[in-house]
Order: structure tokens, then sequence, then C-alpha cells
């Protein structure tokens, strides 16, 4: 078809953050998938407990505290994590480079105490439906752990090449914060449900 | 073309301000479109936007017309596949007591035939043709998340390889397409037919989750200039439902499934009464997913609908802004109804009633859009060809399909007739009525945009009344049988009931429907070597995609277009408005704000890689794995991790720099 230029778009920026960014949709939509995941499998969990009137099962009831150290630990993390977005914000290397090292140790630091809640739930996943449900969810919830801190060391790592420096990239390091705030935020549910459930229940 | 004019025109100085907010390296620009004749900017566009030579370049392409089109072919050969076991199940069934298949094989048919109807065929279909048209319809470059795309396809075929490979091995899934503990759990499902099941339903899954946020942020983010929310065509608003409905139903799934294979493999007992679990759980999960999943298949195809009959009435169509709501309601209503597939459980009475009224709600938006397709086709000058054909076969089949639902949404009807023919007919009524018609309409309209070239109108024609009269001739019968109270999933049936002569009839039917595809097929191929050229735009209609060349070249549009109203091709009629300014030598594209569809930012689309195809091989493999030792999962994440790493490491490519 013939054309007539109607509008010039050259002055337009190459990169934005946040909800301008089409990452940022995408990230917002695994959340938006991922959430439903977690939520149908807590439910599963709801079910299971309403249906059976001793849902422990004569299991003995968890040890909270390494579940309670981790979930201090992320609520901590969520401070340089916010400071680091607005490095990002503001194209700045040298506090980003900074900022993703201390996010990469604050992840796996939850990860190593991790390592201990699973024996703390004092009830294996085969053992009754109770704990496998336990099992589960703490084993989901690892899951995402695990693959945010991988991202954001290698990320950590990128920061630190020649490719570092790129608007691109300081978006990258944007959607890493959005990220580890929902593996924070899915985590308070999960610690009431799989710590604090069987024993106001 | 030499390299020669490639570098000459890079030494050009940009036209424009100097840097923009946003460009922390103005030093790293190219030359722009502004200004530039035809000739050149077409050498530009093809040599940034081409798929790779050979075949590494084909396995690494991120093309998104390229992936739909593979989407397609797959998808088709999945249909002809779960339609021969159709076809081997009806002759088993054409008469009583016939020996040529036993229990065991027709379980695995049954099983594999809805299985791949709906993972393997339904539902990729309507994604793929989302996955070529989207984008185009809305008047970008590529998809989202190309790379990711592309990995989608390549889990997506070998999720089918697997469950095929199975099937040869005598190893496939024999518990219904639902596969419903307790007979699949770990009781009464031994060997690791489940297992299958249960892997290639997660894994498949992961590749419809992704094209959905593809297609979510192409239709939120990479909308033309101009194309507001009121402006964005039926069927791009058809996707993007579907695409929500995917994501917040497709997780159910996966889970369910997930939870299956935990008990059978580690001895978890989610689903086991025995030990404090439920077997109920997971029907309430799986129909979670199941009832949306019937949406997932239906709503792409009224968009499809709706693109069919505004450009044979030859006017925009009536109610726009209804149609649009009524797609929102319907996915909206789509997640309330799943307890009435299991009303046979003896729920409640007050919440069977409430699932009745719900399930009955439905009919409303629904009714909304045909009273509009209707007032369309009443108020334009209809023009009767192919692709409206299929569309009218769809109102009359899917109205039988939609009242025999109604009669199923009563409780004591689907208590009378659960798990008959009667529920065997009523969801082919819905889904081939529903999804079918309207995809074949789709194909004869969209083929030309595809491969450059008509169908031919004659063989249309016969296709269309063969599958009308085999469809109906195999599927109403099946009501009365059912009625009859011949259940479902027998693979004989004793003589003296008397059920063998409709039994052949049904056969036949069958048997006319499946020549149809065949005849389908054969105009397919024989279109695609000698249809007649068809030009831009073959039917006169309105939306962007008609706007480019048949097929449309790598880069989808010389310069993207401007959008000032719904039909944009009817009100402008050429001159075309474009937007200039991008960038000829990488990818770029415009990505523009969700509800206005202002130009944005120029972003880069990923260029083709390899990895995506080593990242699904290496996912693929840790799940085969998985069937056989839950260590796969150990084993199987460094691969995973290395070929993420290289998926996403930045080459120094433009594109990956700015
Ligand atoms: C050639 C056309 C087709 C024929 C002749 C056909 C025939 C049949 C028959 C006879 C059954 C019942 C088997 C039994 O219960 O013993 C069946 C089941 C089924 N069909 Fe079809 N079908 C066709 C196309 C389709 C399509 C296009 C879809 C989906 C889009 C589909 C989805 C299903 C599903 C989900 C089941 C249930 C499987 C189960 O019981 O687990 N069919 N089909
Ligand atoms: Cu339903």
């Amino acid at each position: 078809m013939n054309q007539r230029p109607a509008m010039d778009i050259s002055g337009l920026p190459t990169f934005g953050h946040g909800p301008r960014s089409p990452t940022w949709w995408g990230t917002l939509g695994f959340m938006a998938l991922e959430g439903t995941g977690f939520a149908l499998a807590a439910g599963a969990h709801l079910y299971l407990a309403t249906l059976w009137p001793n849902w422990r099962l004569s299991a003995p009831q968890p040890n909270h505290w390494p579940g309670t150290i981790v979930t201090l630990l992320l609520i901590v993390s969520l401070v340089p994590n916010h400071m680091l977005n607005r490095y990002a914000k503001e194209c700045a290397i040298g506090p980003v480079r900074i900022g993703m090292v201390v996010m990469s140790l604050l992840g796996v630091a939850p990860l190593i105490v991790r390592w201990f809640e699973f024996p703390a739930l004092n009830i294996y996943w085969d053992t009754n439906a109770y704990g496998s449900m336990l099992w589960v969810l703490l084993g989901l919830h690892t899951t995402h752990l695990i693959t945010d801190v991988g991202d954001t060391i290698v990320l950590t790592v990128l920061m630190f090449t020649h490719h570092g420096y790129s608007g691109r990239r300081f978006g990258d390091v944007g959607d890493n914060v959005f990220y580890w705030d929902f593996v924070v935020l899915t985590w308070i549910p999960i610690y009431l449900l799989i710590y604090w459930l069987p024993r106001w229940g | 073309m030499s390299s020669a004019d490639l570098t000459s025109e890079r030494d050009l100085p940009p036209e424009r301000e100097a840097s923009a907010k946003g460009d922390i390296a103005p030093g790293r620009d190219g030359p722009r479109d502004t200004g530039m004749d035809d000739a050149s900017l077409h050498r530009w566009l093809a040599r940034t936007w081409r798929t790779p030579a050979g075949i590494i370049g084909a396995l690494s392409s991120v093309d998104h017309k390229v992936i739909a089109r593979r989407y397609l072919i797959t998808a088709f050969l999945f249909l002809c596949l779960g339609g021969l076991n159709a076809v081997a199940m009806r002759i088993q069934l054409s008469g009583p007591q016939r020996g040529l298949i036993g229990p065991d094989l027709y379980n695995q048919l049954f099983t594999m035939h809805g299985v791949t109807m709906m993972f393997l065929f339904a539902v990729p279909i309507v994604q793929a043709t989302g996955i070529y048209l989207v984008p185009l319809m809305v008047g970008t470059r590529n998809i989202a998340f190309p790379r990711l795309n592309a990995f989608s396809y390549w889990v997506y075929v070998s999720g089918g390889l697997f469950a095929w490979v199975s099937f040869a091995l005598s190893m496939a899934p024999d518990v219904g397409w639902f596969a419903y503990v307790p007979l699949s759990g770990p009781e009464y499902g031994p060997g690791k037919r489940a297992d299958v099941w249960a892997q290639m339903i997660t894994y498949t899954e992961v590749s419809s989750l992704a094209v959905a946020v593809a297609t979510i942020v192409t239709v939120f983010k990479q909308r033309a200039p101009g194309m507001s929310l009121d402006k964005i065509p039926l069927y791009v608003w058809s996707l993007l439902v579907t695409s929500f409905v995917v994501v917040f139903a497709m997780p159910a799934v996966m889970i369910t499934s997930t939870f299956l294979i935990l008990d059978r493999l580690v001895g978890t007992h989610i689903f086991n009464p025995a030990e404090g679990g439920d077997a109920l759980l997971f029907q309430h999960l799986f129909w979670f997913f199941g009832h949306p999943e019937v949406y997932i298949i239906f709503l792409p195809a009224t968009g499809m609908v709706s693109a069919i009959i505004p450009a044979f009435a030859r006017r925009p169509v009536f109610g726009h802004l209804g149609l649009v709501l009524s797609l929102i309601a319907v996915g909206f209503l789509s997640f309330g109804l799943w307890v009435h597939h299991m009303f046979a459980t003896g729920l409640p009475k007050l919440g069977a009633s409430v699932f009745t009224a719900s399930s009955m709600m439905i009919a409303i938006p629904n009714g909304i859009q045909i009273f509009c397709w209707l007032a369309t086709l009443w108020d334009g000058r209809p023009v009767i060809r192919t692709p409206l054909l299929f569309v009218l076969g769809f109102f009359f089949i899917f109205v039988i399909g939609g009242l025999t639902g109604v009669m199923l949404a009563s409780v004591p009807l689907d208590l009378q007739v659960h798990d008959t023919y009667f529920v065997v007919a009523h969801f082919h009524y819905v889904l081939i009525g529903g999804a079918v018609f309207p995809l074949l309409g789709a194909a004869y309209f969209w083929f030309p945009k595809i491969t450059g070239r008509m169908m031919s109108e004659r063989l249309g024609r016969w296709h269309f009344w063969l599958a009308l009269i085999g469809f109906n001739a195999a599927f109403f019968p099946m009501h009365i049988v059912g009625l009859w109270g011949m259940p479902r999933r027998v693979y004989t049936y004793p003589a003296e009931l008397g059920w063998g002569n409709i039994n052949l009839f049904i056969s036949a039917g069958a048997v006319l429907f499946f020549l149809s595809f065949v005849l389908f097929a054969f105009n397919l191929v024989h279109s695609v070597l000698k249809g007649a050229p068809a030009g831009d735009n073959p039917w006169d209609a309105g939306t962007l995609e008609w706007a480019t060349s048949s097929p449309p070249p790598s880069y989808n549009f010389a310069r993207i277009p401007v959008v000032t109203n719904v039909e944009p091709l009817w009100a402008e009629r050429e001159p075309l408005p474009v937007a200039t300014g991008l960038r000829v030598d990488a990818r770029e594209l415009i990505i523009s704000t969700v509800a206005e569809a202002h130009p944005d930012i120029r972003e880069k689309s990923a260029t083709p890689s390899i990895w995506p195809l080593l990242a699904a091989i290496a996912v693929g493999g840790t799940f085969l794995y998985s069937i056989f030792t839950p260590w796969a999962i150990v084993w199987g994440a460094a691969p995973i991790a290395v070929t993420l790493i290289g998926w996403f490491w930045p080459k120094g490519d433009p594109e990956d720099e700015e």
C-alpha cells in the first residue's frame, strides 16, 4: 500500500523502566500465573485442612524457627532491594554493581537457612497428606527462591562486564528487583500456613 | 546489494535532534527510515530482520510468522492423528461385539484422542493463529519475547512427540483425558502410563502459558500508534481475553498433574483418602482448569467469526463495544462453572443449584454475541464465500450444542445421562461446532495472507457440505444412543441391546467427516502450489494484516501504520498514514502506552538464537527422565541453567546493547 508519513518518532528513547517496558509486563504475567499456582496449592492445603477434623493427623508441630529466620531475612532484604531499584533508574553503574552483589548474598542467605527448614517440619512428605502438603508448599517456594537467586547471580556477573552499562541491563535489574518482591511476598502466606495454621488450628 | 551501500548509509549523520532522554549511549545509533526511498528501506529491513540461512538458521528463527506456521502445521498433523484414533474407535464400535480392538488398546485410543485433541490440537492451533495474526493486526514487527515464543514451539512439539512415541510403544495413558484418581493413582495405575499423562500435560502447558504471556504483552505494549483500546480489532480482543484465561486456568492443571506425579513417584498422599488426602480434590483442581479450557478454545473462534463476518457483510461489525464486553464477561464467567462437571459426585444441594444458575448465566453474553453477528449480516450485503459458509455452519451446530449444554446444566438430567454418549455428542457439538468450524472458515479466510495464494472456492464448498453432513451424521445420533443408555468409553456392546444399526450409521458419518478433512488437506496442498495469486487484500477487509503484502515480509510492515479507526483500511483508503524514525540496521519496533497506544519507546526485538531450542531440549529431557527418577530434577538443573544463560547472555548485537 502507498504510505504517507504522519508521525515522527525518531526522538523516542530506546528503553524505559517499570510499566513502560514490555519486560516489566512479562514479569508481571509470570507472577500472575505463578501466583495462581501458589494460591491453588494453598487452597488445596486449606481444602484438606477443613476436610479432616484433626488436620495435623497427630504429627508433631513444626519447629517454626528456621522459617521465622528466613522470613526476617527476606523482609530485611527488601530495603537494599529497593535502594537498588532507585540506582537502576538513575543508571548509576557503580551503586548498581554493589547493590547486585548485596542482593546475591541476601538471596543465598535464606537459601542456606531454608536447608534447615525441611527437617524442622518434623514430618516427611510420605508420612501422610499433611506432611505432603507442607513439603509441596515449601518446595514450591524454594524452587522460586533458587531460580531467582540464580538469575540474580548471573545478572550480577553481567553487570561487571562491558555489557553492564546499557539501558536494557538497568531495566533487567529493575525487573529483578520486582521479581524479588514477589518471592518475598508469596512467602508470607506460605509461612503462616506451614507454621502457624497448625498452632492456631 | 553490496555491503558498500550499507556502510555508506550508515555513515550518514542521523537526522534527528540531540540524544533523547533515555539514551545512555547516544553514540550507538544507526540509520533511520526517515525519508528513505522504498527500495533501500526494503533492502535494509530485509537484511536486519531475516532468518539466517541453513538448518541452524531455521532452528534459530524467532520470526512470529515462521514459528506460527510450524505450529499450524504441527497442530494440523496432530488433528489428523487424533482423527485417526477416532476412526479406529468408530470402526470397532460400528457393530456389536467386534473383535478388532481389545479393551486395553481402546482405553489408550480414547485417551490419546482426547489428550491429542485438547492439548495438542485445539489449544495450540488457536494460539498459533494468534501468534501469526496478532502482531500483524496490531501493526508491529514481531511478537513480544520472540525467543520465548520459539521456545514454546519446541516444548510443544517435543511434548506431543513424547505422547505419541509412548503410544507407539503401547505405553500411552489409558485413564481418560482427565485421568481421575484413584484410577490414575499409584494403586490402580501401575506402569508408566499415567506418568506419561502427567508429565506431558505439565510440559505442554508450559508452552501455552509462554504464548499467553507473549500475546498479552504484544497487545498491551506493541500496538501501532493510535490503536487505543476502542480501536483494537475484535479478534485481537478475543486472544487477549483468552490469554488471560490461560494465565489463570492452566496453572491449575499443572498443579493437578504435578500432585499426581508426586503421589505416584515419591509417595506423597495428596489424593489418597487413606492418609488424609482426598480424591475429589483432583476433580476440583482439574475442572478449575477444564471448564475454562472450553472457552480457551471457543473464545478465539468467536474472534475469528467477528473478523470474517464484517469482511463478507461489507460493513463494520454491529455492536463492537457489546462484543468486547461479552468477550470479557465470558472470560470471567468461564471460571465460575467448573463444578457442573462433578454433579454426579454428590455435592450439597444448594451448591449444585448455584452452579446450575451460573452455568446458565454464560448464555447471556454468548447470546449477545450471536445477536450482534446476525445483526451485522442482516444489515450488510453478505457475500457468501467459503469462510462465511463455515461461520454459518458454526451458528447451526453451536446452537444445538448450546441447547444440550443447558440441558446438562440441570442436575437431574445430568445424573441421568452422566457418562453416556449424550455427553460425548454434546461436547463434540460444542468443540467442533464452536471451534473447528470457525477455524476452518479462518483457514480459508487467512490462507491467502499466509501463502499469497487463494484456496479453491469450489473445493471449499464441497468441503463445507461434506463436513456439515458428515459431522451431523456422526454426532447427532449419539444423543439418541446416549439417551438409550449407551455408556461412553466402552470398547464394545452386546448385540441384544439393539444398538448396532445406529452405531453403524454413526461410524459411516465419522468416516465421511474424516474424508472432509482429507479433501481440505488436498485443497491446502493444491492451493499452496497452484492457487490463484491473492494480492495484499483479496477480501477487501479492513484490518491491518491486509495492509502488507501476502505473505508478509519478515519485518511485517515497511513502516509502522498510524491507526485512526477500528477498520483502518476502510477509513484510510490509500495512502496509509505511517510513523517514521525507526532504525533500519537493528530490529527496532515501537512500544506504546497501554490504553492510548501513544508511541513511547523505540525498543529492540530479539535476534535469532539457537538457545531456545537447546533450552527446550534440556527441559524436555529433564521431564522425560523424571518419569523414572525424581533425581532427574537435580541432574537436569545444570543443563537447564546453562541453556538459559546462553539464551539471555548478550552477544554484542546492536539489539542487545542499548
Ligand atoms: C473426526 C472427528 C471426531 C470423531 C469421529 C470423534 C469421535 C469420538 C468418540 C467416538 C469419542 C468417545 C470415545 C469413547 O468414549 O469411547 C470421542 C471422545 C472425545 N473426543 Fe472426539 N471425535 C472427533 C473429533 C474431536 C475433536 C476435534 C475434539 C476436540 C477438539 C474431540 C475431543 C474429544 C474428547 C475430549 C473426548 C473424550 C475422551 C475421553 O473420554 O477421555 N474429538 N471422540
Ligand atoms: Cu464445563
